[in-house]
């Protein structure tokens, strides 16, 4: 056999390899020494839009979600003229970074971005900013001399806020999901139920219902955007954003403790409950048993019609709870999404043209699946039977006055108000602790996650 | 041992055949490593150096020491990660390593050879299945509304797919996700290793009284040790890289699993969320430094590359 004695040679090698490691593990941890700054902030410099050059008549590609699908064909369908390759993608739902991911390549391969794209107002966020220094933001100010200032007047108040940055509109607002009350008419009348108008009244009846009818239901704090229905509508200062760098996050302010201990008394009594209405297994077994539930404006087709299967007019809309001896209504919003043009577009010329009649066109809007955020469209929208039909009353009243109150004290941030309320409060709630008593874990994921997106954290 | 004998063998007849023909079937095995150089170099050193180097500078390309890495550790999510990833990889290789063994040695010495083929070939299904799929099987496994065991994770106090994604189970679950796919291949593999060793020893052990146990685990364990070392190195090298399943479960769960639950998941949202390619080098050099730093103490300890023991 040829080999004989162990290599020396080999094993020291080994040990060097090992002794390295250990070297640089160690460095890493105890290092700090060593010289530069880690990296930059994206710099606010205000550099002004300068557009791609253009190309008249050139090929637009076009990202949208699934349910905007339909829209972006139609368009395409009715302007056979426009050279369009429609692209499918999640569209930013539950906090997907997808899009984003993508435009932190393209800007560093310098090619690739699509022209018109459907996400959600947290894209606006980064879009709105240089991904790293030297690149142009991704999103094209839409009110420099691409979208009339009257369009921009004609969309619901605050709606157009998410899509606000540094005095640029970088975004139109495709759709509000204000937040309402819905009911089950058809068993608010058969057991003699008023609908509530306040809060108060809306826990003393979640408590009568636990106990005249156990197994019913007046609420959700389950899903990954039940905070938005709640504690946006209750006026919290979760995400407040007081300056452009600075967040305000407050959890034990009295807005904040007052719905947390209103939900904890009517988990307590087993009349809301901690599962997600949108949970596996959720619409079979209980879809039947929601009474109430305090959420967007699409609840009526997507969570009632489509996910309960309740019947048609049984289910109807009330205006947002108020607090008592409180004149300021307000409420909350879950969703509703933007389209934004590309600023590197090659035919902006297009690409506007889409976004705009995507957004305020009673073509498109009126048989939209979602409440149109342009007040026109809206209009439109409500007198299509499609999108009344199905309900036990007049939504019109409890929409359009919700939109108008949406609360703007919650501030689009460059990271999802989502992850730290599904990460952090929904597993201590199914562990069983109470969300009075999860409010300062909340407020700590809230406040670290701001820290590492460069924000300064306000917590009082 | 049995590849040294095998060239011994095969070289003996041809004794008289020249050395440029031997030169020549040098220079074809140089071809042969020649392909899998290049694509090591391609995707597997370039890429490490490009890290190195976005590790130690910025995103304007100055020099910044051991900046970055400052930086990431001191992040809030650093902590968490690696604790789970520790966690994680203790549960994994200590269940890996011994059951593994265990069944191998079973299956060699307990076990009739054709219900042995039959019990390897079952173990190893599960492995062929990719990443994603097997993960998709597990949600389904887990969910206590579909599960084909949900009288099981009822008992243990768990009535929802979200009280079984409870922080603390998640490393459970994903060791039991990791077992699941990965050990099959390994028990292949430790079977192969006890058929190495010739029956003479074995033989010599029973004529001197060992009961199976004691041949277990006094002449077949200690025969196939750098084989359990070899993959208790593959294995925590995985380990580290978790990704996969930590990201589809947090998908599927809805975000009730943290988007930052493992390293790896820490320096993709580094990069692809916060634009900090440099900081996600950071992270993936002090995983690196970890995988060497486990690989070299395991290979230092148990002469992994002696190649003869005489």
């Amino acid at each position: 056999m040829r080999t004989g004695a162990p290599r020396p040679g080999r094993h020291r090698t080994a040990l060097r390899t090992a002794a390295a490691a250990l070297s640089l593990s160690t460095a890493a941890l105890l290092a700090g020494c060593a010289s530069a700054d880690t990296t930059a902030q994206s710099s606010s410099d205000q550099a002004t839009f300068k557009p791609a050059t253009q190309k008249d008549g050139s090929q637009i590609t076009v990202w949208t979600d699934s349910t905007r699908l339909p829209s972006v064909q139609k368009y395409q369908k009715a302007h056979p003229d426009v050279k369009m390759d429609i692209v499918t993608y999640d569209g930013g739902a539950d906090g997907s970074t997808y899009l984003q991911s993508k435009v932190q390549l393209f800007d560093r391969t310098g090619s690739g971005w699509p022209d018109v794209v459907f996400g959600s107002p947290t894209d606006v966020t980064w879009a709105s900013e240089p991904t790293k220094p030297g690149v142009q933001p991704f999103a094209a100010p839409l009110d420099d001399k691409l979208v009339p200032q009257n369009t921009l007047d004609g969309f619901a108040k605050g709606s157009l806020t998410p899509c606000q940055f540094n005095g640029h509109t970088y975004c139109l607002r495709n759709d509000i999901a204000q937040v309402v009350l819905w009911y089950n008419k058809s068993l608010m009348d058969k057991w003699g139920y008023q609908v509530p108008t306040t809060w108060e009244q809306y826990e003393a009846l979640g408590k009568k219902v636990a106990k005249e009818h156990p197994g019913y239901l007046v609420g959700s704090v389950g899903d990954t955007n039940s905070h938005e229905s709640y504690f946006w509508s209750g006026q919290c200062p979760a995400f407040d954003l007081v300056k452009p760098d600075t967040l305000r996050t407050d959890l034990q302010d009295p807005d904040c403790t007052r719905t947390a201990k209103l939900l904890d008394g009517l988990i307590d009594a087993k009349a809301v409950t901690t599962k997600g209405f949108f949970s596996q297994g959720f619409a079979k077994d209980s879809g039947s048993k929601v009474l109430m539930a305090y959420g967007p404006s699409w609840y009526g087709q997507y969570l009632f019609k489509a996910a309960f299967n309740a019947p048609a007019k049984q289910i109807a809309a009330a205006p947002p709870l108020t607090w008592e001896g409180e004149t300021k209504a307000a409420t909350g919003n879950v969703g509703g999404g933007v389209w934004m043009v590309s600023s590197h577009s090659a035919n902006l010329k297009a690409s506007t043209d889409l976004v705009t009649w995507l957004t305020t066109s009673d073509e498109n809007q009126a048989s939209a699946p979602t409440y149109p955020a342009y007040t026109e469209a809206a209009q439109a929208w409500l007198k299509n039977p499609a999108n009344s039909g199905y309900f036990a009353n007049d939504v019109s009243e409890a929409f359009q006055q919700a939109a108008d109150e949406v609360w703007t004290g919650w501030s689009n941030t460059k990271f999802s108000d989502a992850t730290a309320w599904s990460s952090v409060v929904l597993p201590a709630l199914t562990a069983g602790k109470s969300l009075t008593d999860t409010l300062p874990a909340w407020q700590k994921e809230i406040s670290n996650e701001a820290k590492a997106h460069g924000y300064k954290v306000e917590n009082q | 041992m049995t590849l040294l004998e095998t060239e011994h063998v095969a070289v003996s007849p041809l004794r008289r055949g020249t050395p440029p023909r031997r030169r020549a079937r040098g220079r074809a095995g140089h071809y042969f490593v020649a392909a899998y150089a290049l694509l090591l170099l391609a995707f597997g050193i370039v890429p490490t150096a490009y890290s190195f180097y976005l590790a130690f500078t910025n995103d304007r390309g100055q020099f910044t020491g051991l900046n970055q890495f400052v930086k990431v550790v001191q992040d809030y999510r650093f902590g968490p990660a690696f604790t789970h990833m520790l966690i994680y990889l203790a549960l994994w290789l200590v269940t890996l390593v011994v059951l593994v063994v265990l069944v191998a040695v079973i299956l060699r010495s307990r076990v009739r050879p054709g219900t042995s083929a039959l019990f390897r070939f079952l173990y190893y299904i599960p492995g062929a299945l990719a990443g994603v799929a097997s993960v998709l099987v597990w949600l389904f496994m887990l969910d206590p509304d579909v599960s084909p065991v949900s009288w099981l994770l009822k008992s243990m106090g768990m009535q929802t797919f979200a009280a079984v994604l409870a922080p603390a189970n998640l490393p459970w679950i994903l060791m039991l996700i990791a077992f699941w796919t990965g050990a099959g291949g390994w028990m292949v593999v430790m079977y192969g290793a006890l058929n190495n060793i010739p029956d003479e020893v074995i033989e010599a052990a029973r004529m001197d009284g060992a009961g199976p146990w004691r041949t277990a685990w006094h002449i077949q364990i200690p025969m196939i040790r750098q084989w359990i070392v070899y993959m208790t190195i593959m294995a925590f090298a995985t380990g580290t890289q978790l990704f996969v399943e930590p990201q589809l479960l947090q998908t599927a769960s809805l975000g009730r699993v943290s988007p930052t639950w493992s390293p790896n998941q820490l320096a993709y949202v580094y990069a692809f969320q916060q634009g900090d390619f440099n900081g996600a080098a950071a992270i993936s050099v002090v995983l690196l430094a970890v995988g060497l730093l486990a690989a070299g103490l395991l290979v230092a300890r148990s002469n992994l590359f002696r190649l003869d023991e005489s």
